[in-house]
């Protein structure tokens, strides 16, 4: 029997060297259409921007100078990586929008974060709570993305894992010393994990997007370390002697626009400067 | 928070450099310490080793004894390395 293709050249290993990155066959080149990667880029981008502003929000009003200090930080890790996702989000769609057009030419509904991170600070507590039960999640999602068909994601992740690494301990150590505090840290502990915990099961919806590039190795489907997540949170409340929420109605709706009002007054003082100076520059 | 105990916080810049000590911050325990130095000392690269000491732990001498303890030297330029060469691959005298 002779075999139906022809066999492999050396000029051939040479084009399919170059073809795609790192001979990635299945995923797309760059500028061929791809609105999942698209979607998904703007999903992680504002994830990380308005969890960033908010975080901003405390400059100036941390309980202490070193806590304010902790916040900005962990506020200017996260704008740095909204830049990267959103540059790469507008390479992606090829439309010509940069990070700064996604970031302030956009309105509510078309920013696609989750619903936990547009959540106002509330008191410091709440403040934890939320940055607990997130960058929980973030670390064991980026853990994952480091293994990425997608080079781009695969890079960003691998290095923005350490950050991440560090805003889940910080969150997790106040959480055990709020929880574990006095009677007002721990009432205030448990409020606030109270607030944020509806949020959770978005995290972990998988939709089209999701699935799109699951199926290309380009995303891990966040189903598979949900177990772990919770397992992860039982751990830290346990330590900080605080009872785990009870069962609330999910909300959803973020990934897809469906935001609450809260994300409008973020935009609002966030984008004023951008758009209200079109041409502003340092 | 002004219950919170000061540490101090010293810095290592580089490896084969000592610790040095750069300032303090405020914190309820060790632990957060680390962090806040780490938040407050090293956001530019300044470090790759961080030691945070309670202030109330450092044994310091009395001000009031400076005569006795640090004048005696200063008439004993003997004890400089002054008097013979340090070769060029010596660094950080």
């Amino acid at each position: 029997m002779t075999p139906s293709l022809p066999p492999i050249r050396p000029e051939d290993e040479e084009i399919a060297e170059t073809s795609r990155p790192a001979g990635a066959f299945d995923a797309p080149a760059a500028g061929e259409a791809d609105p999942a990667r698209f979607d998904y880029l703007l999903r992680l981008g504002d994830d990380s921007l308005i969890l960033g502003q908010r975080l901003s929000e405390w400059c100036g009003h941390a309980p202490a100078l070193e806590v304010d200090l902790s916040l900005a930080n962990l506020a200017l890790d996260l704008i740095g990586q909204a830049t990267h996702l959103l540059g790469e989000a507008g390479r992606c769609e090829g439309a010509g929008r940069d990070g700064d057009a996604l970031a302030f030419h956009r309105d509510v509904l078309d920013f696609r974060n989750c619903l936990l991170v547009e959540q106002p600070n509330g008191d410091f507590a709440r403040t934890i709570a939320r940055q607990l039960l997130y960058s929980t999640w973030q670390h064991m999602l980026l853990e994952r993305l480091s293994g990425s068909s997608d080079r781009f994601l695969a890079q960003f992740a691998a290095k923005a894992v350490k950050e991440i690494a560090y805003h889940r301990d910080l969150a997790r150590e106040w959480t055990m010393r709020l929880g574990d505090g006095t009677e007002e840290s721990a009432r205030r502990m448990a409020e606030g994990l109270d607030w944020c915990w509806r949020f959770i099961p978005e995290l972990f919806e998988v939709d089209e997007t999701v699935d799109a590039l699951v199926v290309r190795g380009a995303a891990p489907d966040p189903r598979a370390f949900e177990d772990e997540y919770r397992a992860a949170l039982a751990e830290v409340l346990a330590e900080a002697r605080i009872e785990p929420p009870a069962g609330q109605r999910p909300i959803l709706g973020g990934r897809r626009g469906h935001h609450s009002e809260h994300l409008g007054h973020i935009l609002a003082v966030m984008q004023f400067l951008p758009r209200t100076y079109p041409d502003a520059t340092w | 928070m002004s219950d919170w105990p000061l540490w101090e916080v010293f810095v290592r810049a580089r490896g084969g450099l000592a610790h040095r000590h750069v300032g303090s911050v405020h914190a309820p325990d060790s632990k957060l310490a680390l962090a806040h130095a780490r938040d407050t000392y090293t956001r530019r690269l300044e470090g790759v080793s961080l030691w945070v000491v309670k202030s109330s732990d450092i044994v310091a001498s009395d001000p009031e004894q400076a005569g006795e303890l640090f004048e005696p030297a200063a008439d004993k330029i003997y004890r400089h390395p002054t008097f013979y060469d340090i070769p060029d691959e010596v660094k950080h005298i």
